[in-house]
């Protein structure tokens, strides 16, 4: 029997297992939304804005590392996923994001809300389509869901014409999908990991470097098995917290720009770089000439062009991470002397010391509240069982910093991209996806403010989000360069007066708004807030000059840092610097 | 240093500017481009003409390789390989040179494909050094037009450059 393009389109969402997606309906996707209506094991959840669907439906990607789906039409529905779409690409985020268009005989014409989507996502999507025959349909969105999820996943768009909505075809969709020009790498060469093994094992001073590519393979348990196996100590990018536990004992934090002071000091002084699932970005590396400068390094991804894409590799390992070390576990326990035993004891020590020197700190003394203390408070309160999304700035910063992840994808942030007003959406992704855990968005006055309108989704959907707002009154992160390197001058940073009434704000919304001013008041409010079965904002008035330290000024070699404890005399030193 | 790198690809619409895309997104230089179907009506061969050092070049072939409709990437440079390229040159030389030019023209194993009372038009195929051997020398007859394609390569059977 010949059924409709819509009908098939909702056949396939079955097939592959999709229970949710998010969206937006408009004139040219009117037939699959029709369909849809009847439907009870398919829901599609209404945003308030296109950009907040693409966000959400990463959000329960990254939260449950099943493909996030989306659906919008098309025109100005279509071009507001962009920045959403680009989040995924740069973070790797498996995505299927359907897009309506206009009719097949109208397309080239300027027809009414006709965009070239297919042109406009090519550079920021893994892959794109446009079905222009029902009769390609189903191989299309079996092949979309395919390449999101295989090798270094991504986001992928189909562009939906209407008429292909409406067109008949027989429904046969394709049990598997072999595509001769897509084979990506998933083992890793035995000669280069046994190679690799040998290094780790004489190395004096080795230290992990865990990406996003840990927690995308799901090779956290393997991580840790072979970290703790060979003693070695981890740090984590930003996109890689959750990957090895941050309270583990070898955890030496985040590295980077505002990373810990002993993760980069452990990187600048190592004789071995294990670089696991990650693509040595310029946040990461600061100074390239000046980074890792005794370091032998073992890279292993699954994307190639990840590998001498930034720095000198000594063992490329191309595949996927957690196939490679698991034969790379079983190699260190079957073919490796274990030798390392003194060695590492004394690079322990090391890091140790470096612990010690420069611990991760602000000022715990003071009454006004310090965007710090809230972060840890909320550490504390949870016992670090929740999922935190968060917006981008110094709130994204200080969430990596003052929370510790022990479990991959309890951590949700835009990294590559660093898109402001991605936290609040994404967490009422994650939120649908697991109704009963404990979601929080980390965000910032400047931030919330660039999605707020889910809140009327997570409302209506009763998603109990919680939203803690850091309210500096400041774009703070931008402010805070502005005052380290543009004199303090603050253009366009100063929202002061303009930050709107955030409680009034959710109660508006038929949400819970909750504030504190005084740092007694903060684990009353976020007590309270978590003891609500409703989506609540939390408006903390923190200290408006706060900043993110330890800071390595960008184009600096990372152990060029400036640290918290000495800001005035960093200040100074910065100067010398420029 | 130059390279000239061969890209078997999905004929499907859009390939061409997923190619061209990345490397203007990338920043990376096409000198030269050439197009055309294989014997298998669904795959195309693109022939580019790139510059770059080991490492932009060892970039190019990965990111080509990463794109889903790339189904194969050689750098011909590694190979031994034979290039062509083909010129068309519309010359309007003076009385006392158009004896010049049809000797050139033989010279070069150029073909004139096209005459009037003021012009010859001739077809050359050559390697790229030929081809601008050719156009110096007519230069000064006077050139009044001039079309160029790109590069197209294929590797000899056989040898491996060492």
């Amino acid at each position: 029997m010949k059924i409709t393009g819509a009908e098939i389109f909702i056949e396939c969402l079955k097939k592959e297992g999709v229970k949710h997606m998010f969206g937006y309906p408009g004139g040219v996707v009117l037939n699959i939304f029709d369909r849809l209506h009847d439907e009870k094991d398919l829901q599609l959840i209404l945003t308030r804005h296109e950009q907040g669907a693409v966000h959400a439906a990463d959000g329960y990607a990254r939260a449950t590392g099943k493909p996030g789906v989306v659906l919008v039409t098309s025109g100005p529905g279509a071009t507001n996923t962009v920045t959403g779409i680009a989040t995924a690409y740069m973070d790797s985020i498996p995505m299927v994001i359907f897009t309506g268009q206009v009719p097949t005989l109208l397309i080239g014409n300027d027809a009414f809300q006709e965009a070239d989507i297919v042109g406009i996502t090519r550079p920021c999507t893994k892959h794109n389509f446009l079905v222009k025959d029902v009769e390609d349909l189903a191989q299309v969105i079996k092949e979309a869901f395919h390449i999101a999820m295989a090798g270094r996943p991504g986001p992928v768009l189909i562009d939906l014409p209407k008429d292909v909505t409406t067109h008949k075809a027989e429904f046969v969709y394709p049990e598997s999908v072999k595509l001769r020009s897509y084979n990506p790498t998933y083992e890793g060469n035995k000669y280069m990991i046994k190679q690799a093994a040998e290094m780790v094992a004489h190395a004096k001073r080795p230290v992990i470097v865990a990406g996003g590519g840990v927690v995308l393979s799901g090779a956290s348990k393997e991580l840790k098995e072979f970290a703790e196996y060979a003693d070695l100590p981890v740090t984590m990018t930003l996109m890689g917290l959750g990957g090895f536990p941050g309270s583990h004992r070898l955890s030496l934090g985040m590295l980077g720009m505002h990373g810990t002071f002993y993760a980069n000091k452990s990187i600048q002084e190592s004789d071995l770089l294990i670089a696991i699932g990650m693509r040595f970005d310029d946040r990461v590396t600061g100074k390239i000439d000046a980074f890792a400068p005794h370091a032998k390094i073992i890279h292993i991804d699954i994307d190639p062009t990840s590998i001498r894409k930034n720095v000198r590799v000594d063992i490329p390992i191309v595949g996927d991470v957690k196939k490679v070390l698991t034969v790379l576990n079983k190699v260190m326990k079957e073919e490796v002397k274990e030798q390392w035993v003194e060695v590492r004891k004394a690079w322990a020590k090391q890091l140790d010391a470096w612990r010690k020197e420069r611990p991760m700190t602000y000022d715990r003394d003071s009454e006004v509240i310090k965007p710090q203390y809230v972060v840890e408070k909320i550490y504390e309160l949870t016992k670090g069982d929740a999922i935190i999304a968060t917006e981008v700035g110094q709130n994204q910063m200080w969430a990596a910093q003052f929370f510790k992840y022990d479990k991959p994808r309890t951590w949700l942030s835009s990294g590559g991209l660093g898109t402001m007003g991605y936290g609040f959406p994404a967490a009422i992704g994650a939120q649908l996806a697991f109704p009963n855990k404990l979601v929080i968005d980390i965000a910032g006055d400047g931030s919330i403010q660039m999605n707020i309108q889910e809140l009327a989704t997570a409302v209506i959907n009763k998603l109990p989000v919680k939203v803690a707002i850091l309210n500096n009154r400041y774009l703070g992160m931008v402010r805070q360069w502005q005052e380290l390197f543009f004199q303090e001058r603050y253009a366009h940073t100063k929202l002061d007066d303009t930050v709107p009434d955030f409680v009034k704000i959710a109660e508006a919304y038929n949400a819970v708004g909750l504030r504190a001013t005084k740092k007694s008041e903060v684990e009353p409010v976020l007590k309270e807030a978590f003891s609500i079965k409703r989506p609540v904002f939390m408006d903390f008035v923190t200290d408006w000059h706060e900043k993110v330290y330890p800071m390595v000024p960008a184009g600096a070699a990372i152990d060029n840092m400036l640290f918290y404890e000495e800001t005035k005399k960093s200040e100074k030193k910065l100067k010398a610097v420029k | 240093m130059r390279h000239t790198i061969s890209v078997l690809v999905e004929n499907k619409f859009g390939v061409l500017s997923r190619i061209s895309g990345l490397f203007s997104g990338r920043g990376y230089n096409i000198e030269s481009l050439s197009v055309n179907e294989t014997t298998d009506p669904q795959v195309s061969v693109m022939t580019i003409v790139t510059t770059g050092d080991d490492w932009i070049i060892e970039q190019i072939t990965k990111q080509l390789n990463k794109l889903i409709d790339v189904i194969k990437v050689v750098d011909m440079t590694e190979l031994d390989h034979v290039e062509r390229e083909m010129v068309l040159i519309k010359v309007s030389p003076r009385q006392e040179d158009k004896a010049e030019v049809l000797r050139l023209a033989e010279i070069f194993r150029g073909r004139v494909v096209d005459s009037s009372q003021k012009t010859y038009t001739i077809e050359i195929t050559g390697e790229e050094k030929k081809i601008e051997a050719i156009v110096e020398l007519l230069r000064p007859m006077g050139i009044k037009e001039f079309v160029r394609t790109g590069k197209i390569a294929i590797a000899r059977e056989g040898i491996k450059k060492s």
